[in-house]
């Protein structure tokens, strides 16, 4: 969902897979839609983890216990912080869909699959890449506390664990911070520049 | 600098924008049934046409079913063939039908027809575009916003990847194909070893591979998490380019030539990273696991728990659950009950040569389920052309129709819950071929003896 970012004060579910790819994501036979329903796809976030064979949900994956349960809404669980490799797999963007139907705003990992954060970006869920040791740390302190609170600070490109203090710098370049900011896509961007492309065109040797 | 990739990145620059990403020019957008609904429907809602469809070509290919292509029974998947029809008539996209000699896997289709050529930028919603850099192409996965900008603009936003060259050198032992290499290469750097880096292969063992392997090769670059895989066009690309439908003819073949054989990484290249790898340490392989990288050389043994950390032995051991295979065991020899020749990994001719070269004059398993699925219309006529279809059917094996099949369960070729598949698809994740199903990755050798004993079985011991 296309929305502006700031400062996002927010609790986490944590899902603690390293290359959680995006089959697990969302399983392929969601892929099978032409829709672009937020609930459908929010729906088939980790489904095949978070339900058994006959839709029951499985009682010890994290999202269904009781303190990770409640679906994102301003300051709650609007942070997943992921294992590594995030979203290694396929370029189905359905799995950022995935994620930011189910209301998301931002995943938090150590690292990412390339294609699947470019997909993140596109669906204004941002991605933060923090250290491993940064990781680890946000893992505990949300296993001894399920309600700490995690501040990502999109101007100021920091990352911070309340609970401990600890912050971190994060990346990202000052043209997709804008867009981020500002609600804005590339296509928007991409339109505007139309007369670029055929110069390129005209002026081509190969 | 200076390598292949930077030539062809370089010369597709439209503008770089300031602290932000570079903005590239595309040659070549392909587009499947899966990714590119939501992507029209973003042209329409913005009220725009395609800018460049002349370079655009469609086809769907995940849900075509193997068996009958008058038909798709499912209605999910027979709408999203359909939308993907009608979204190509409105916006004046060549579409190659399904059923039609135009159609197939879009990763076999590309390279075959000629519309992948050297040097070229190449994108598709799709994870395996990697594939068209075996002929010399700068070719990516994109995501569907991304096919929208592609479609409205014939641009991607995209920042340049960091450069790692492999090298192999040497000559591959008997019963090793390009797929045992991809594997082999995937174990030792793991799923995620080449993520934000572009990957040229180079080195003896390439030069002398054929085109067939090195589209596998390309084809597995995402695997371990690289974009791109690139290999420097050379005689070999070049005959198998031309005459190809969309290839460049006569004069304009000679300009492309000429301009093709600079296409290579200077001897002053340098790159981020390299990687060297000695052909001759390479077994056939097979993986054991739920990433394609949790591979191991097919006489070997599952890897044991011994000095895993915590995290890496949760990681093993739930793989293993899900696989029911023990930490230590020997896969060789492990009955199995599905074996599926195929994908745009293995769909090729060569591919379909080297199985029928094992099962000739043998019979299939009696126990096993097998799926031979050609990755496009021209593969099979050339299999039936070759005479190789006659082979298959007097070892009791069925030439199925061009389609993804049982690479990914959104077609009918679905493995049931718990049964044992080896298979020459790129992925073996958790309920990649149908929900529960358990897959081993595998070469086309590998899975053609398999299906003959039906048990994991080492080709050489048939060659
Ligand atoms: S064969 Fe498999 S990997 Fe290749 S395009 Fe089809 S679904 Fe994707």
């Amino acid at each position: 969902m296309k929305q502006k970012f700031n400062v996002i004060k927010s609790t986490c579910i944590p899902i603690a897979i390293d290359n959680c790819n995006t089959d697990l994501i969302i399983p392929a036979r969601y892929l099978a839609s032409t829709t672009r329903d937020p609930k459908f796809f929010g729906d088939a976030f980790m489904h095949d983890l978070r339900f058994d064979g006959a839709g029951n949900p499985v009682k010890d994956f994290v999202m269904n216990k009781p303190e990770f349960s409640e679906p994102p809404r301003e300051g709650v669980h609007e942070i997943i912080v992921g294992g590594q490799n995030w979203g290694s797999g396929s370029s189905r963007e359905h799995a950022a869909w995935a994620i930011s139907g189910y209301g998301v705003r931002v995943v938090i990992s150590s690292s990412f699959a390339d294609i699947h954060r470019n997909n993140l970006l596109n669906c204004f869920v941002l991605p933060v890449v923090v250290s491993q040791q940064f990781q680890q740390e946000l893992f505990d302190t949300i296993a001894k506390n399920p309600e700490a609170v995690v501040t990502v600070d999109v101007p100021n490109q920091t990352v911070t664990n309340e609970t401990t203090g600890h912050s971190e710098h994060f990346d990202i370049n000052g043209y997709k911070k804008h867009c981020l900011m500002n609600a804005l896509d590339d296509i928007d961007y991409l339109l505007t520049v139309q007369d670029k492309t055929v110069e390129y065109e005209n002026n081509r040797k190969h | 600098m200076n390598t292949l990739f930077d030539k062809i990145w370089d010369s597709h620059v439209v503008q770089v924008i300031p602290d932000g990403p570079t903005q590239l020019y595309i040659d070549r957008l392909y587009a499947h049934e899966v990714t590119s609904p939501q992507a029209f429907d973003t042209l329409r809602d913005k009220g725009i046409k395609a800018f460049r469809p002349n370079q655009i070509f469609a086809m769907p290919d995940h849900n075509t079913p193997s068996d009958q292509q008058e038909v798709i029974n499912d209605p999910i998947g027979r709408k999203q063939v359909e939308t993907l029809k009608r979204n190509c008539e409105e916006f004046g996209i060549r579409h190659f039908a399904m059923g039609t000699k135009d159609n197939g896997i879009i990763h076999v289709v590309g390279p075959e027809k000629g519309l992948s050529l050297p040097g070229m930028t190449i994108v598709c919603g799709d994870s395996h575009t990697s594939t068209h850099g075996a002929v010399g192409a700068l070719a990516m996965g994109i995501g569907t916003s991304e096919v929208a900008e592609v479609l409205a603009s014939q641009c991607i936003l995209q920042s340049k990847p960091k450069s790692m060259r492999i090298n192999i050198e040497g000559t591959l032992q008997k019963g090793v194909t390009a797929k045992d290499v991809a594997l082999y290469i995937m174990a030792k750097l793991t799923t995620s070893g080449a993520t934000g880096y572009a990957v040229e292969y180079a080195g003896s063992t390439i030069r002398n591979m054929s085109m067939e392997g090195r589209l596998t090769l390309s084809n597995l670059s995402i695997e371990m998490g690289s974009r791109a895989g690139i290999i420097a066009p050379d005689e070999t690309t070049f005959a198998y380019l031309k005459g190809r439908e969309y290839a460049p003819k006569g004069a304009d073949w000679d300009k492309a030539v000429a301009y093709w054989k600079t296409l290579k990484s200077g001897d002053d290249a340098v790159f981020d990273k390299e990687v060297d790898i000695d052909a001759a340490d390479i077994k056939p392989r097979i993986t054991y696991g739920t990433n394609p990288g949790a591979g191991i050389a097919i006489d070997g043994t599952i890897p044991t728990f011994d000095g895993l950390d915590d995290a890496a032995k949760a990681q093993l051991e739930s793989q293993l659950k899900y696989m029911q295979f023990q930490p230590g065991q020997k896969l060789e020899g492990l009955p199995v009950d599905y074996c599926f020749l195929g994908a745009c990994t293995n769909g090729r001719i060569e591919d379909f040569r080297a199985f029928a070269s094992i099962v000739k004059g043998k019979k299939k398993a009696a126990n096993v389920v097998a799926w031979l699925v050609p990755g496009s219309w021209l593969v099979r006529q050339q299999i039936i052309d070759e005479g190789i279809d006659k082979i298959l059917e007097e070892a009791g094996f069925e030439l199925r129709l061009p389609s993804c099949s049982s690479c990914l369960a959104m077609n009918p070729d679905k493995v049931p819950a718990g049964k044992l598949s080896i298979s020459t698809s790129n992925r073996n994740f958790v309920g990649r071929q149908g929900p529960g199903a358990r897959t081993v990755l595998a070469s086309p050798l590998v899975v053609a003896a398999s299906a003959i004993t039906g048990r994991i079985t080492d080709p050489r011991t048939m060659m």
